[in-house]
């Protein structure tokens, strides 16, 4: 069974309690249909879990087929250096069919950025070096499509549906409260 | 499953067409690590499947100096095809007449399902090879495995 190779840590956009029992990575583009899928999925399962689940997101982005996937991920990168991270992951979720310059720009002042300043760092791939990390980072770890998630550095490999990841993650709380 | 050929072993030689009227000989690529990335068929219906991740994945290889090769026993038109849908950077070998032959050098064949496994060989520069896996047909064995061995090969 595939590991998780990079440790969550200070690189990292995480949400949610930091000293929680279970930690769900995903692995995710953002143009990525079935990744569009999952995103509500993992909404829930945070508002099932509540404090009892941290939540991290690294880049996937599967450029030779989403040509949008990797302006997306810069423009949440761009978004995370000025504290908005899990508001644009969210917006460029939610907005998914829509993705391009258009879109971005009004994302940006949505949440309350320059889109401006967005747009450059977008054009001069500001953030590709942590993109490119979080992509080499995952298939080093057995990333083989997206989405990939990984519950406490194991990866999941059964389907991503509420209940199956909601079961996984219950066991994994289950042996931790023993 | 199959019982593809192992570590150590050297690599049968093969000349496949990669385009409609361009041949590839693995004997061409002496000097250089190659991957050989068989797999089942062009146009599987995943969202990322095995040759688009390699697709994605090429710089790292080509930080070793390597080539890949992806291989099934579509002919060179599904290929191209393929190629152009998935905007792929590397050739696509077909195994297409006598349909599987490499394949079978390999022991990557599926005689029952006509196709061959998903099994992958990394095979270093004086073309023996040096790592291969073989992965159940429905699961994408990813790249993990591949860059683990062109790291371990000698320098």
């Amino acid at each position: 069974m595939s590991k998780l190779s990079i440790p969550v840590g200070a690189n990292d956009h995480t949400q949610g309690n930091s000293s929680a029992n279970c930690t769900l990575v995903e692995y995710g583009d953002y143009q990525c249909p079935s990744c569009g899928q999952a995103y509500p999925i993992v909404k829930k399962l945070q508002k099932h879990f509540g404090s009892k689940l941290l939540v991290v997101f690294r880049n996937f982005p599967l450029s030779q087929m989403h040509p949008w996937a990797e302006p997306a991920a810069e423009a949440a990168e761009f978004a995370g250096q000025q504290g908005k991270y899990w508001e644009m992951h969210d917006l460029l979720y939610e907005n998914q069919e829509n993705l391009g310059e258009e879109l971005f720009a009004e994302l940006a002042t949505k949440v309350g950025l320059v889109p401006e300043q967005l747009q450059t760092a977008i054009a001069e791939h500001a953030n590709h070096a942590h993109i490119r990390a979080d992509f080499t980072g995952g298939v080093r770890s057995g990333v083989n499509g997206t989405p990939t998630f990984f519950l406490n550095g194991q990866r999941h490999d059964e389907a991503y549906d509420f209940e199956t990841l909601s079961a996984a993650i219950d066991e994994i709380l289950k042996a931790k409260s023993k | 499953m199959a019982n593809i050929l192992k570590a150590g072993q050297p690599a049968p030689e093969f000349s496949l067409n990669v385009t409609p009227d361009q041949k590839l000989s693995l004997s061409e690529l002496l000097g250089k690590p190659v991957v050989l990335a068989f797999y089942p068929a062009d146009f599987s219906p995943v969202c990322g499947d095995q040759m688009a991740l390699y697709n994605e994945v090429l710089p790292e290889f080509q930080k070793h100096g390597a080539e890949i090769i992806g291989i099934s026993v579509d002919g060179v038109w599904c290929h191209d095809a393929f190629s152009k849908a998935r905007n792929l950077h590397f050739p696509l070998a077909a195994d297409f007449e006598p349909k599987g032959e490499v394949a079978r050098a390999y022991g990557a064949y599926r005689p029952q399902d006509g196709v061959s496994e998903r099994a992958l060989f990394v095979i270093d520069k004086n073309g023996v090879i040096a790592w291969s896996y073989i992965s159940p047909l429905a699961v994408n064995p990813g790249a993990d495995g591949i860059l683990q061995a062109l790291e371990d090969l000698p320098k």
